[in-house]
């Protein structure tokens, strides 16, 4: 079948089975290899990208599905080069160990701030209940997130409490 | 991980979709696809046709019709949530349902007909008296939710049927749902899940509905611990007495996740607490 969608504000057609997943599109049509196949049982959250605007399991969808959608994944980021602000946060804030976790971590954190810019602890917690992390232990995830709301708000990001 | 191949087809009305599902030997409904992908990956389904309802204009929207609020087939669980028009036990239901991703892109009329044995949407839907507005080869049906859940996966929708809506009677009254998740609180599907509807009128409970979640095979009405709380001022202690009847009409199994006996435990203490929340909102 022929799919056609916008990725990252290129559009991306090829086509593909009707079986392919949007997170195959994404990787071997697009050739953006940073949204990652983790569980691929839609409970990880590793290819969490943002489709229409809002947060999804790649793994979880037909690339058919999408056709005529916009993706954004954590290549859409970073423009020209500065790093957007949940980037910057999981950099200065030792958010990730291994960072296969990191891109959909960081997409379910940029979809939690873009609804709620100012989430308290509990909140960005329940927000990535749907990403998996084995490394981190979520302390230094949630930092990430809280110096991420700072800087989006125009707020000075508290320092680390390794820091106090 | 790929499903096995079939044939993809995105209809643009309910009408062709059915007459689709009718031509075919194994056809399957494609709404959000939180259930139906998984499954079809680990091909424990592999249908030959796969019908994406996604592209079907205005079932995406909730609305009042006569006498109920009318959820379509494409309703997110997160809309479903965040509705201002749903009782509460089923908003906080799709609230609790899946993580944010899934809420995203899973729909509540997906959930319901997938029927689970631990989701927490079909017990909301029980609960509140729902009705399944059902389309097929031979028109539309209505199916009473108390008639709706057979069996492990298994909801009376035959293969060429797709579930349209569902609507919620307006009865005024107050809900709630309250459960244990297998990954504590509220996350992931329930061990245990109550959801409670009461009506009350001069300081008594002059009705009152509850539905059970994830101890047995699918979700099932508890009609004795319903029954207890009617006529009773409400309190907590005829809440407690209530509660404790749970168990007596709703068969529970032992699984991965809990023995008979702890089941029958969480289900009296979700009940309790859900009853407590419908009847101070009431």
């Amino acid at each position: 079948m022929f799919v056609s969608m916008t990725i990252n504000g290129s559009v991306v057609s090829a086509d593909v089975e009707p079986r392919t997943l949007l997170v195959h599109f994404i990787r071997e049509q697009a050739g953006l290899t940073g949204t990652q196949i983790g569980c691929d049982t839609s409970s990880c959250g590793a290819c969490t990208v943002l489709w229409d605007g809002v947060t999804a399991k790649s793994c979880t969808a037909l690339a058919v599905q999408a056709d005529g959608t916009t993706i954004t994944t954590i290549e859409g980021l970073a423009v020209d080069g500065a790093l957007h602000p949940v980037q910057e946060g999981f950099w200065e804030r030792h958010g990730l160990q291994c960072g296969y976790c990191t891109p959909g971590m960081i997409m379910s954190a940029v979809g939690l701030l873009d609804g709620n810019p100012d989430p308290d602890e509990s909140e960005i917690r329940h927000a990535i209940d749907g990403n998996l992390c084995r490394c981190t232990g979520y302390h230094n995830i949630v930092r990430a997130v809280q110096y991420a709301s700072a800087r989006m708000r125009g707020v000075p990001p508290e320092a680390p409490d390794w820091e106090r | 991980m790929y499903p096995r191949p079939f044939e993809y087809l995105a209809p643009g009305s309910i009408d062709e979709a059915v007459r689709e599902l009718s031509n075919s030997d194994y056809g399957k409904v494609l709404a959000g696809g939180m259930s139906l992908i998984p499954m079809m990956k680990l091909r424990l389904l592999s249908p030959e046709l796969v019908v994406d309802i996604g592209r079907i204009p205005g079932l995406d929207e909730i609305v009042e019709v006569a006498g109920a609020t009318s959820i379509g087939a494409l309703v997110r669980h997160a809309a479903t949530a965040d509705s201002p028009h749903l009782p509460a036990a089923l908003r906080t239901a799709a609230a609790w349902t899946g993580d944010v991703q899934v809420r995203n892109r899973g729909t509540t009329c997906g959930a319901v007909a997938h029927a689970d044995m631990a989701a927490d949407q079909t017990a909301a839907v029980l609960a509140l008296d729902g009705v399944m507005i059902v389309s097929g080869p031979r028109g539309t049906r209505s199916v009473a939710a108390a008639d709706f859940f057979v069996d492990v996966l298994t909801s009376a929708l035959e293969p060429q049927e797709v579930l349209t809506s569902i609507e919620i009677p307006s009865r005024g009254g107050a809900s709630a749902y309250r459960k244990l998740g297998r990954r504590g609180g509220h996350s992931d599907y329930a061990i245990a899940g109550a959801a409670v509807w009461v009506d009350k009128a001069d300081g008594h409970i002059v009705s009152a509905r509850v539905a059970l979640t994830g101890v047995g095979l699918r979700a099932e009405l508890a009609r004795a611990a319903a029954q207890a709380l009617v006529g009773t001022d409400g309190s907590n202690a005829a809440i407690a007495a209530a509660a404790r009847r749970v168990g007596d009409d709703v068969p529970m199994i032992e699984d991965l996740f809990g023995s008979v006996e702890y089941k029958a435990h969480l289900a009296e203490a979700m009940t309790r607490r859900a009853m407590q929340a419908a009847v101070a909102a009431a």
